[in-house]
């Protein structure tokens, strides 16, 4: 379904490249995870995958459709939850959610219930009418995704949804992205949270320096890493335990 | 459609949250036009309220100083003090207590007497009016100075008009005298009238007739279509700055993954901008028509011109509204976008001539204010509130504005496709 082929990405002025002769293919309703250190490149290559970015060399597919030739097709096959909170701080959570979903073509009284389902799933239909600058950063990493799901997007591109979430939240949108995916969405995400990753997702790929280092099932993963009990230590005995500061 | 009122709703409640925002871009605007109508209203009335207080040194106290003090004091302008010293008077006014001080030399009448008498005398010899006396020489009279001592801070343009006042009344007295000297060689009787010393030729300014009525311009009818003008111009700022935060905040980069075009995103903008400009327009239109002579100002006629002037804000708003898109997708940070617009529009003030008129600026300046957009927008203004011309009288200006617009949203779209496109 996502096709990748020798997707590389260098930014003016660096030295090195940021995501390098990268393949991966991600299947239909998959829950795919991109795992890392930081600067590792999975932000980098979610935002190519989004059309935020150009790459540098190679190419992608999504659905066999690419930016250059189905460029409308494809954003409204998509959804993405940017890491930031992508939000109008002085619009009330309904007011910003009915704003992004007219971007997609929704209106009316469906795009009205489509909101107040999601609120209702990640228990936010409470504040509908509350400034996002009251919400706490959990509230509003919800609101993130509701934001991003309203088009039912066929695939759903995840940089960081749980970083800075109280494990309430975190359980939440989780639950809630098991069930977009058991509706048929591909789910590709970034985590820094291993145990997580682990349960969630069906395969992940772990890359560093831009590089794939390895790719497949969690489980599998473990079993074929000698001495190592969960995912955390695949991650720790490929990618080192030295610091990934960058300036 | 739907996405573009979309749009155009979410710029509304974002504009509509930010009540100190709404404040600045009513209230400013306001303030601005009052005040600066209230500084140059004198400066159209014939009979000021406010003297200037100046300084007059008489070493004379001739019928020249005399005339010279009456002159003063009849131009309505001054509140003439009289000092002894030229020292105090010049100390007083290198101060900055006095904006000027005229010093009148020493026998200045005396002298001018002595010159008109020895050249009148001259010109009747050569006649032969009068018997020889070449066997007296002629005394050489030294010419007089009449000083000035200006405040280092006084502007160029009142030292000009003033220069200008005294030259003609220094003028007017030589020609009386020659006249009075000529009479007394001729006649005996000095009743007689032999000189008209009435100018002969006189200036009348004709001003342009509506219903046989003179349209009389003053100072509210010039600066409410500048500043207003300005005002409008002004929205480039928070215009600017609404779309530069939206690239911090991130809202951007989702709107850049969503099925829009940024035109649509623009043009929600520009709607809602649209009608902020209109209103600004309406409030200062009220301040002109209302407030103004509740303070002693003149009214401001907008008599039959209403739909005119419409057109003309609407066009004004769209190319500072283009200008405004254009900065918005370049500038990176709001430290870029707000200097950078509040100067600029500033600039383009001067070079449109909003605060000095086009045709007293140097070639080159007069040159660049006719690619200032403020420069056709005050042009249209004019012609509607001052020459009140008709449609067609505007539709060079309102067609460049326009142009402006398409050319700066263009600019604006092709340079955020280049940047972000894939």
């Amino acid at each position: 379904m996502i096709k990748i082929e020798q997707i590389s990405k260098k930014y003016k002025g660096a030295d090195n490249y940021s995501v390098s002769d990268l393949d991966l293919f991600i299947n239909e309703k998959e829950i795919f995870g991109l795992l890392g250190p930081n600067g590792a490149g999975k932000t980098t290559l979610i935002s190519i995958l989004c059309s935020l970015i150009k790459p540098t060399s190679g190419s992608f597919s999504i659905n066999d459709l690419t930016y250059q030739k189905n460029k409308n097709q494809l954003k409204q096959l998509i959804g993405i939850v940017p890491q930031e909170y992508a939000l109008y701080p002085s619009l009330t959570a309904f007011e910003n959610l009915k704003y992004f979903g007219s971007m997609y073509g929704l209106k009316g009284k469906s795009l009205d219930e489509k909101i107040n389902n999601a609120l209702e799933h990640l228990g936010l239909l409470a504040f509908a009418h509350k400034k996002i600058d009251t919400f706490s950063g959990g509230m509003k990493r919800r609101i993130n995704l509701i934001a991003s799901i309203l088009h039912n997007p066929k695939v759903l591109f995840l940089d960081e949804p749980t970083v800075g979430v109280d494990v309430q939240s975190k359980n939440v949108i989780i639950e809630f992205l098991q069930q977009l995916n058991k509706n048929g969405t591909t789910i590709i995400y970034t985590s820094h949270h291993l145990n997580e990753a682990e349960l969630f997702c069906t395969r992940v790929a772990i890359i560093d320096h831009g590089k794939l280092i390895i790719k497949g099932k969690p489980k599998e993963l473990i079993d074929n890493s000698e001495g190592s009990h969960n995912l955390e230590d695949v991650f720790i005995s490929l990618t080192g335990k030295a610091l990934r500061d960058h300036a | 459609m739907h996405k573009l009122m979309a749009s155009a709703y979410k710029e509304f409640l974002l504009l509509i949250r930010d009540i100190g925002g709404i404040a600045i871009l009513f209230i400013m605007p306001l303030v601005l036009i009052v005040t600066i109508t209230l500084i140059q209203d004198s400066t159209f009335k014939t009979v000021s309220d406010a003297k200037i207080p100046i300084l007059v040194v008489n070493n004379d106290n001739g019928n020249v100083s005399e005339t010279i003090l009456k002159g003063l004091g009849e131009s309505n302008a001054f509140e003439v003090n009289i000092k002894e010293s030229e020292d105090v008077a010049k100390d007083l006014v290198f101060k900055g207590k006095y904006q000027l001080a005229i010093i009148i030399p020493e026998n200045l009448s005396s002298g001018l007497e002595q010159k008109v008498t020895q050249n009148v005398d001259g010109i009747i010899e050569k006649f032969g009016f009068e018997e020889d006396t070449d066997s007296l020489p002629k005394e050489t009279i030294k010419s007089k100075e009449v000083k000035l001592y200006f405040d280092p801070a006084t502007q160029m343009t009142f030292k000009s008009s003033v220069k200008n006042g005294i030259d003609k009344m220094v003028a007017e007295i030589e020609t009386k005298s020659i006249y009075k000297a000529f009479q007394e060689q001729i006649s005996d009787d000095p009743t007689e009238v032999i000189f008209e010393t009435e100018n002969f030729i006189t200036f009348k300014e004709i001003l342009p007739k509506e219903n046989n009525k003179e349209i009389i311009p003053n100072s509210v009818q010039h600066n409410v279509p500048a500043w207003t003008l300005f005002a409008i111009f002004f929205i480039i700022v928070p215009l600017s700055i609404n779309i530069v935060k939206e690239k911090s905040q991130g809202t951007f980069v989702r709107l850049r993954t969503n099925p829009v075009s940024y035109a649509t995103v623009l043009g929600g903008k520009t709607l809602i901008y649209l009608v902020v400009c209109l209103i600004q327009f309406v409030l200062m239109l009220l301040v002109g028509v209302y407030l103004f002579p509740a303070i002693g100002l003149p009214t401001l006629d907008v008599s039959g011109r209403l739909p005119l002037l419409f057109v003309v804000a609407i066009f004004a708003g769209l190319a500072a509204i283009g200008l405004g898109l254009l900065l918005g997708t370049i500038a990176k940070t709001q430290e870029q976008s707000a200097p950078f617009g509040a100067t600029f529009v500033v600039i383009l003030a001067a070079l449109g001539g909003v605060w000095v008129p086009v045709f007293v600026m140097p070639k080159l300046m007069q040159t660049l204010s006719n690619i200032s957009p403020m420069n056709w927008g005050l042009n249209a203004f004019y012609d509607v509130f001052l020459r009140h011309g008709s449609l067609l009288d505007i539709l060079p200006e309102i067609s460049l504005l326009f142009l402006f617009f398409l050319a700066t949203t263009f600019i604006a779209i092709v340079y955020n496709e280049k940047k972000n496109t894939v």
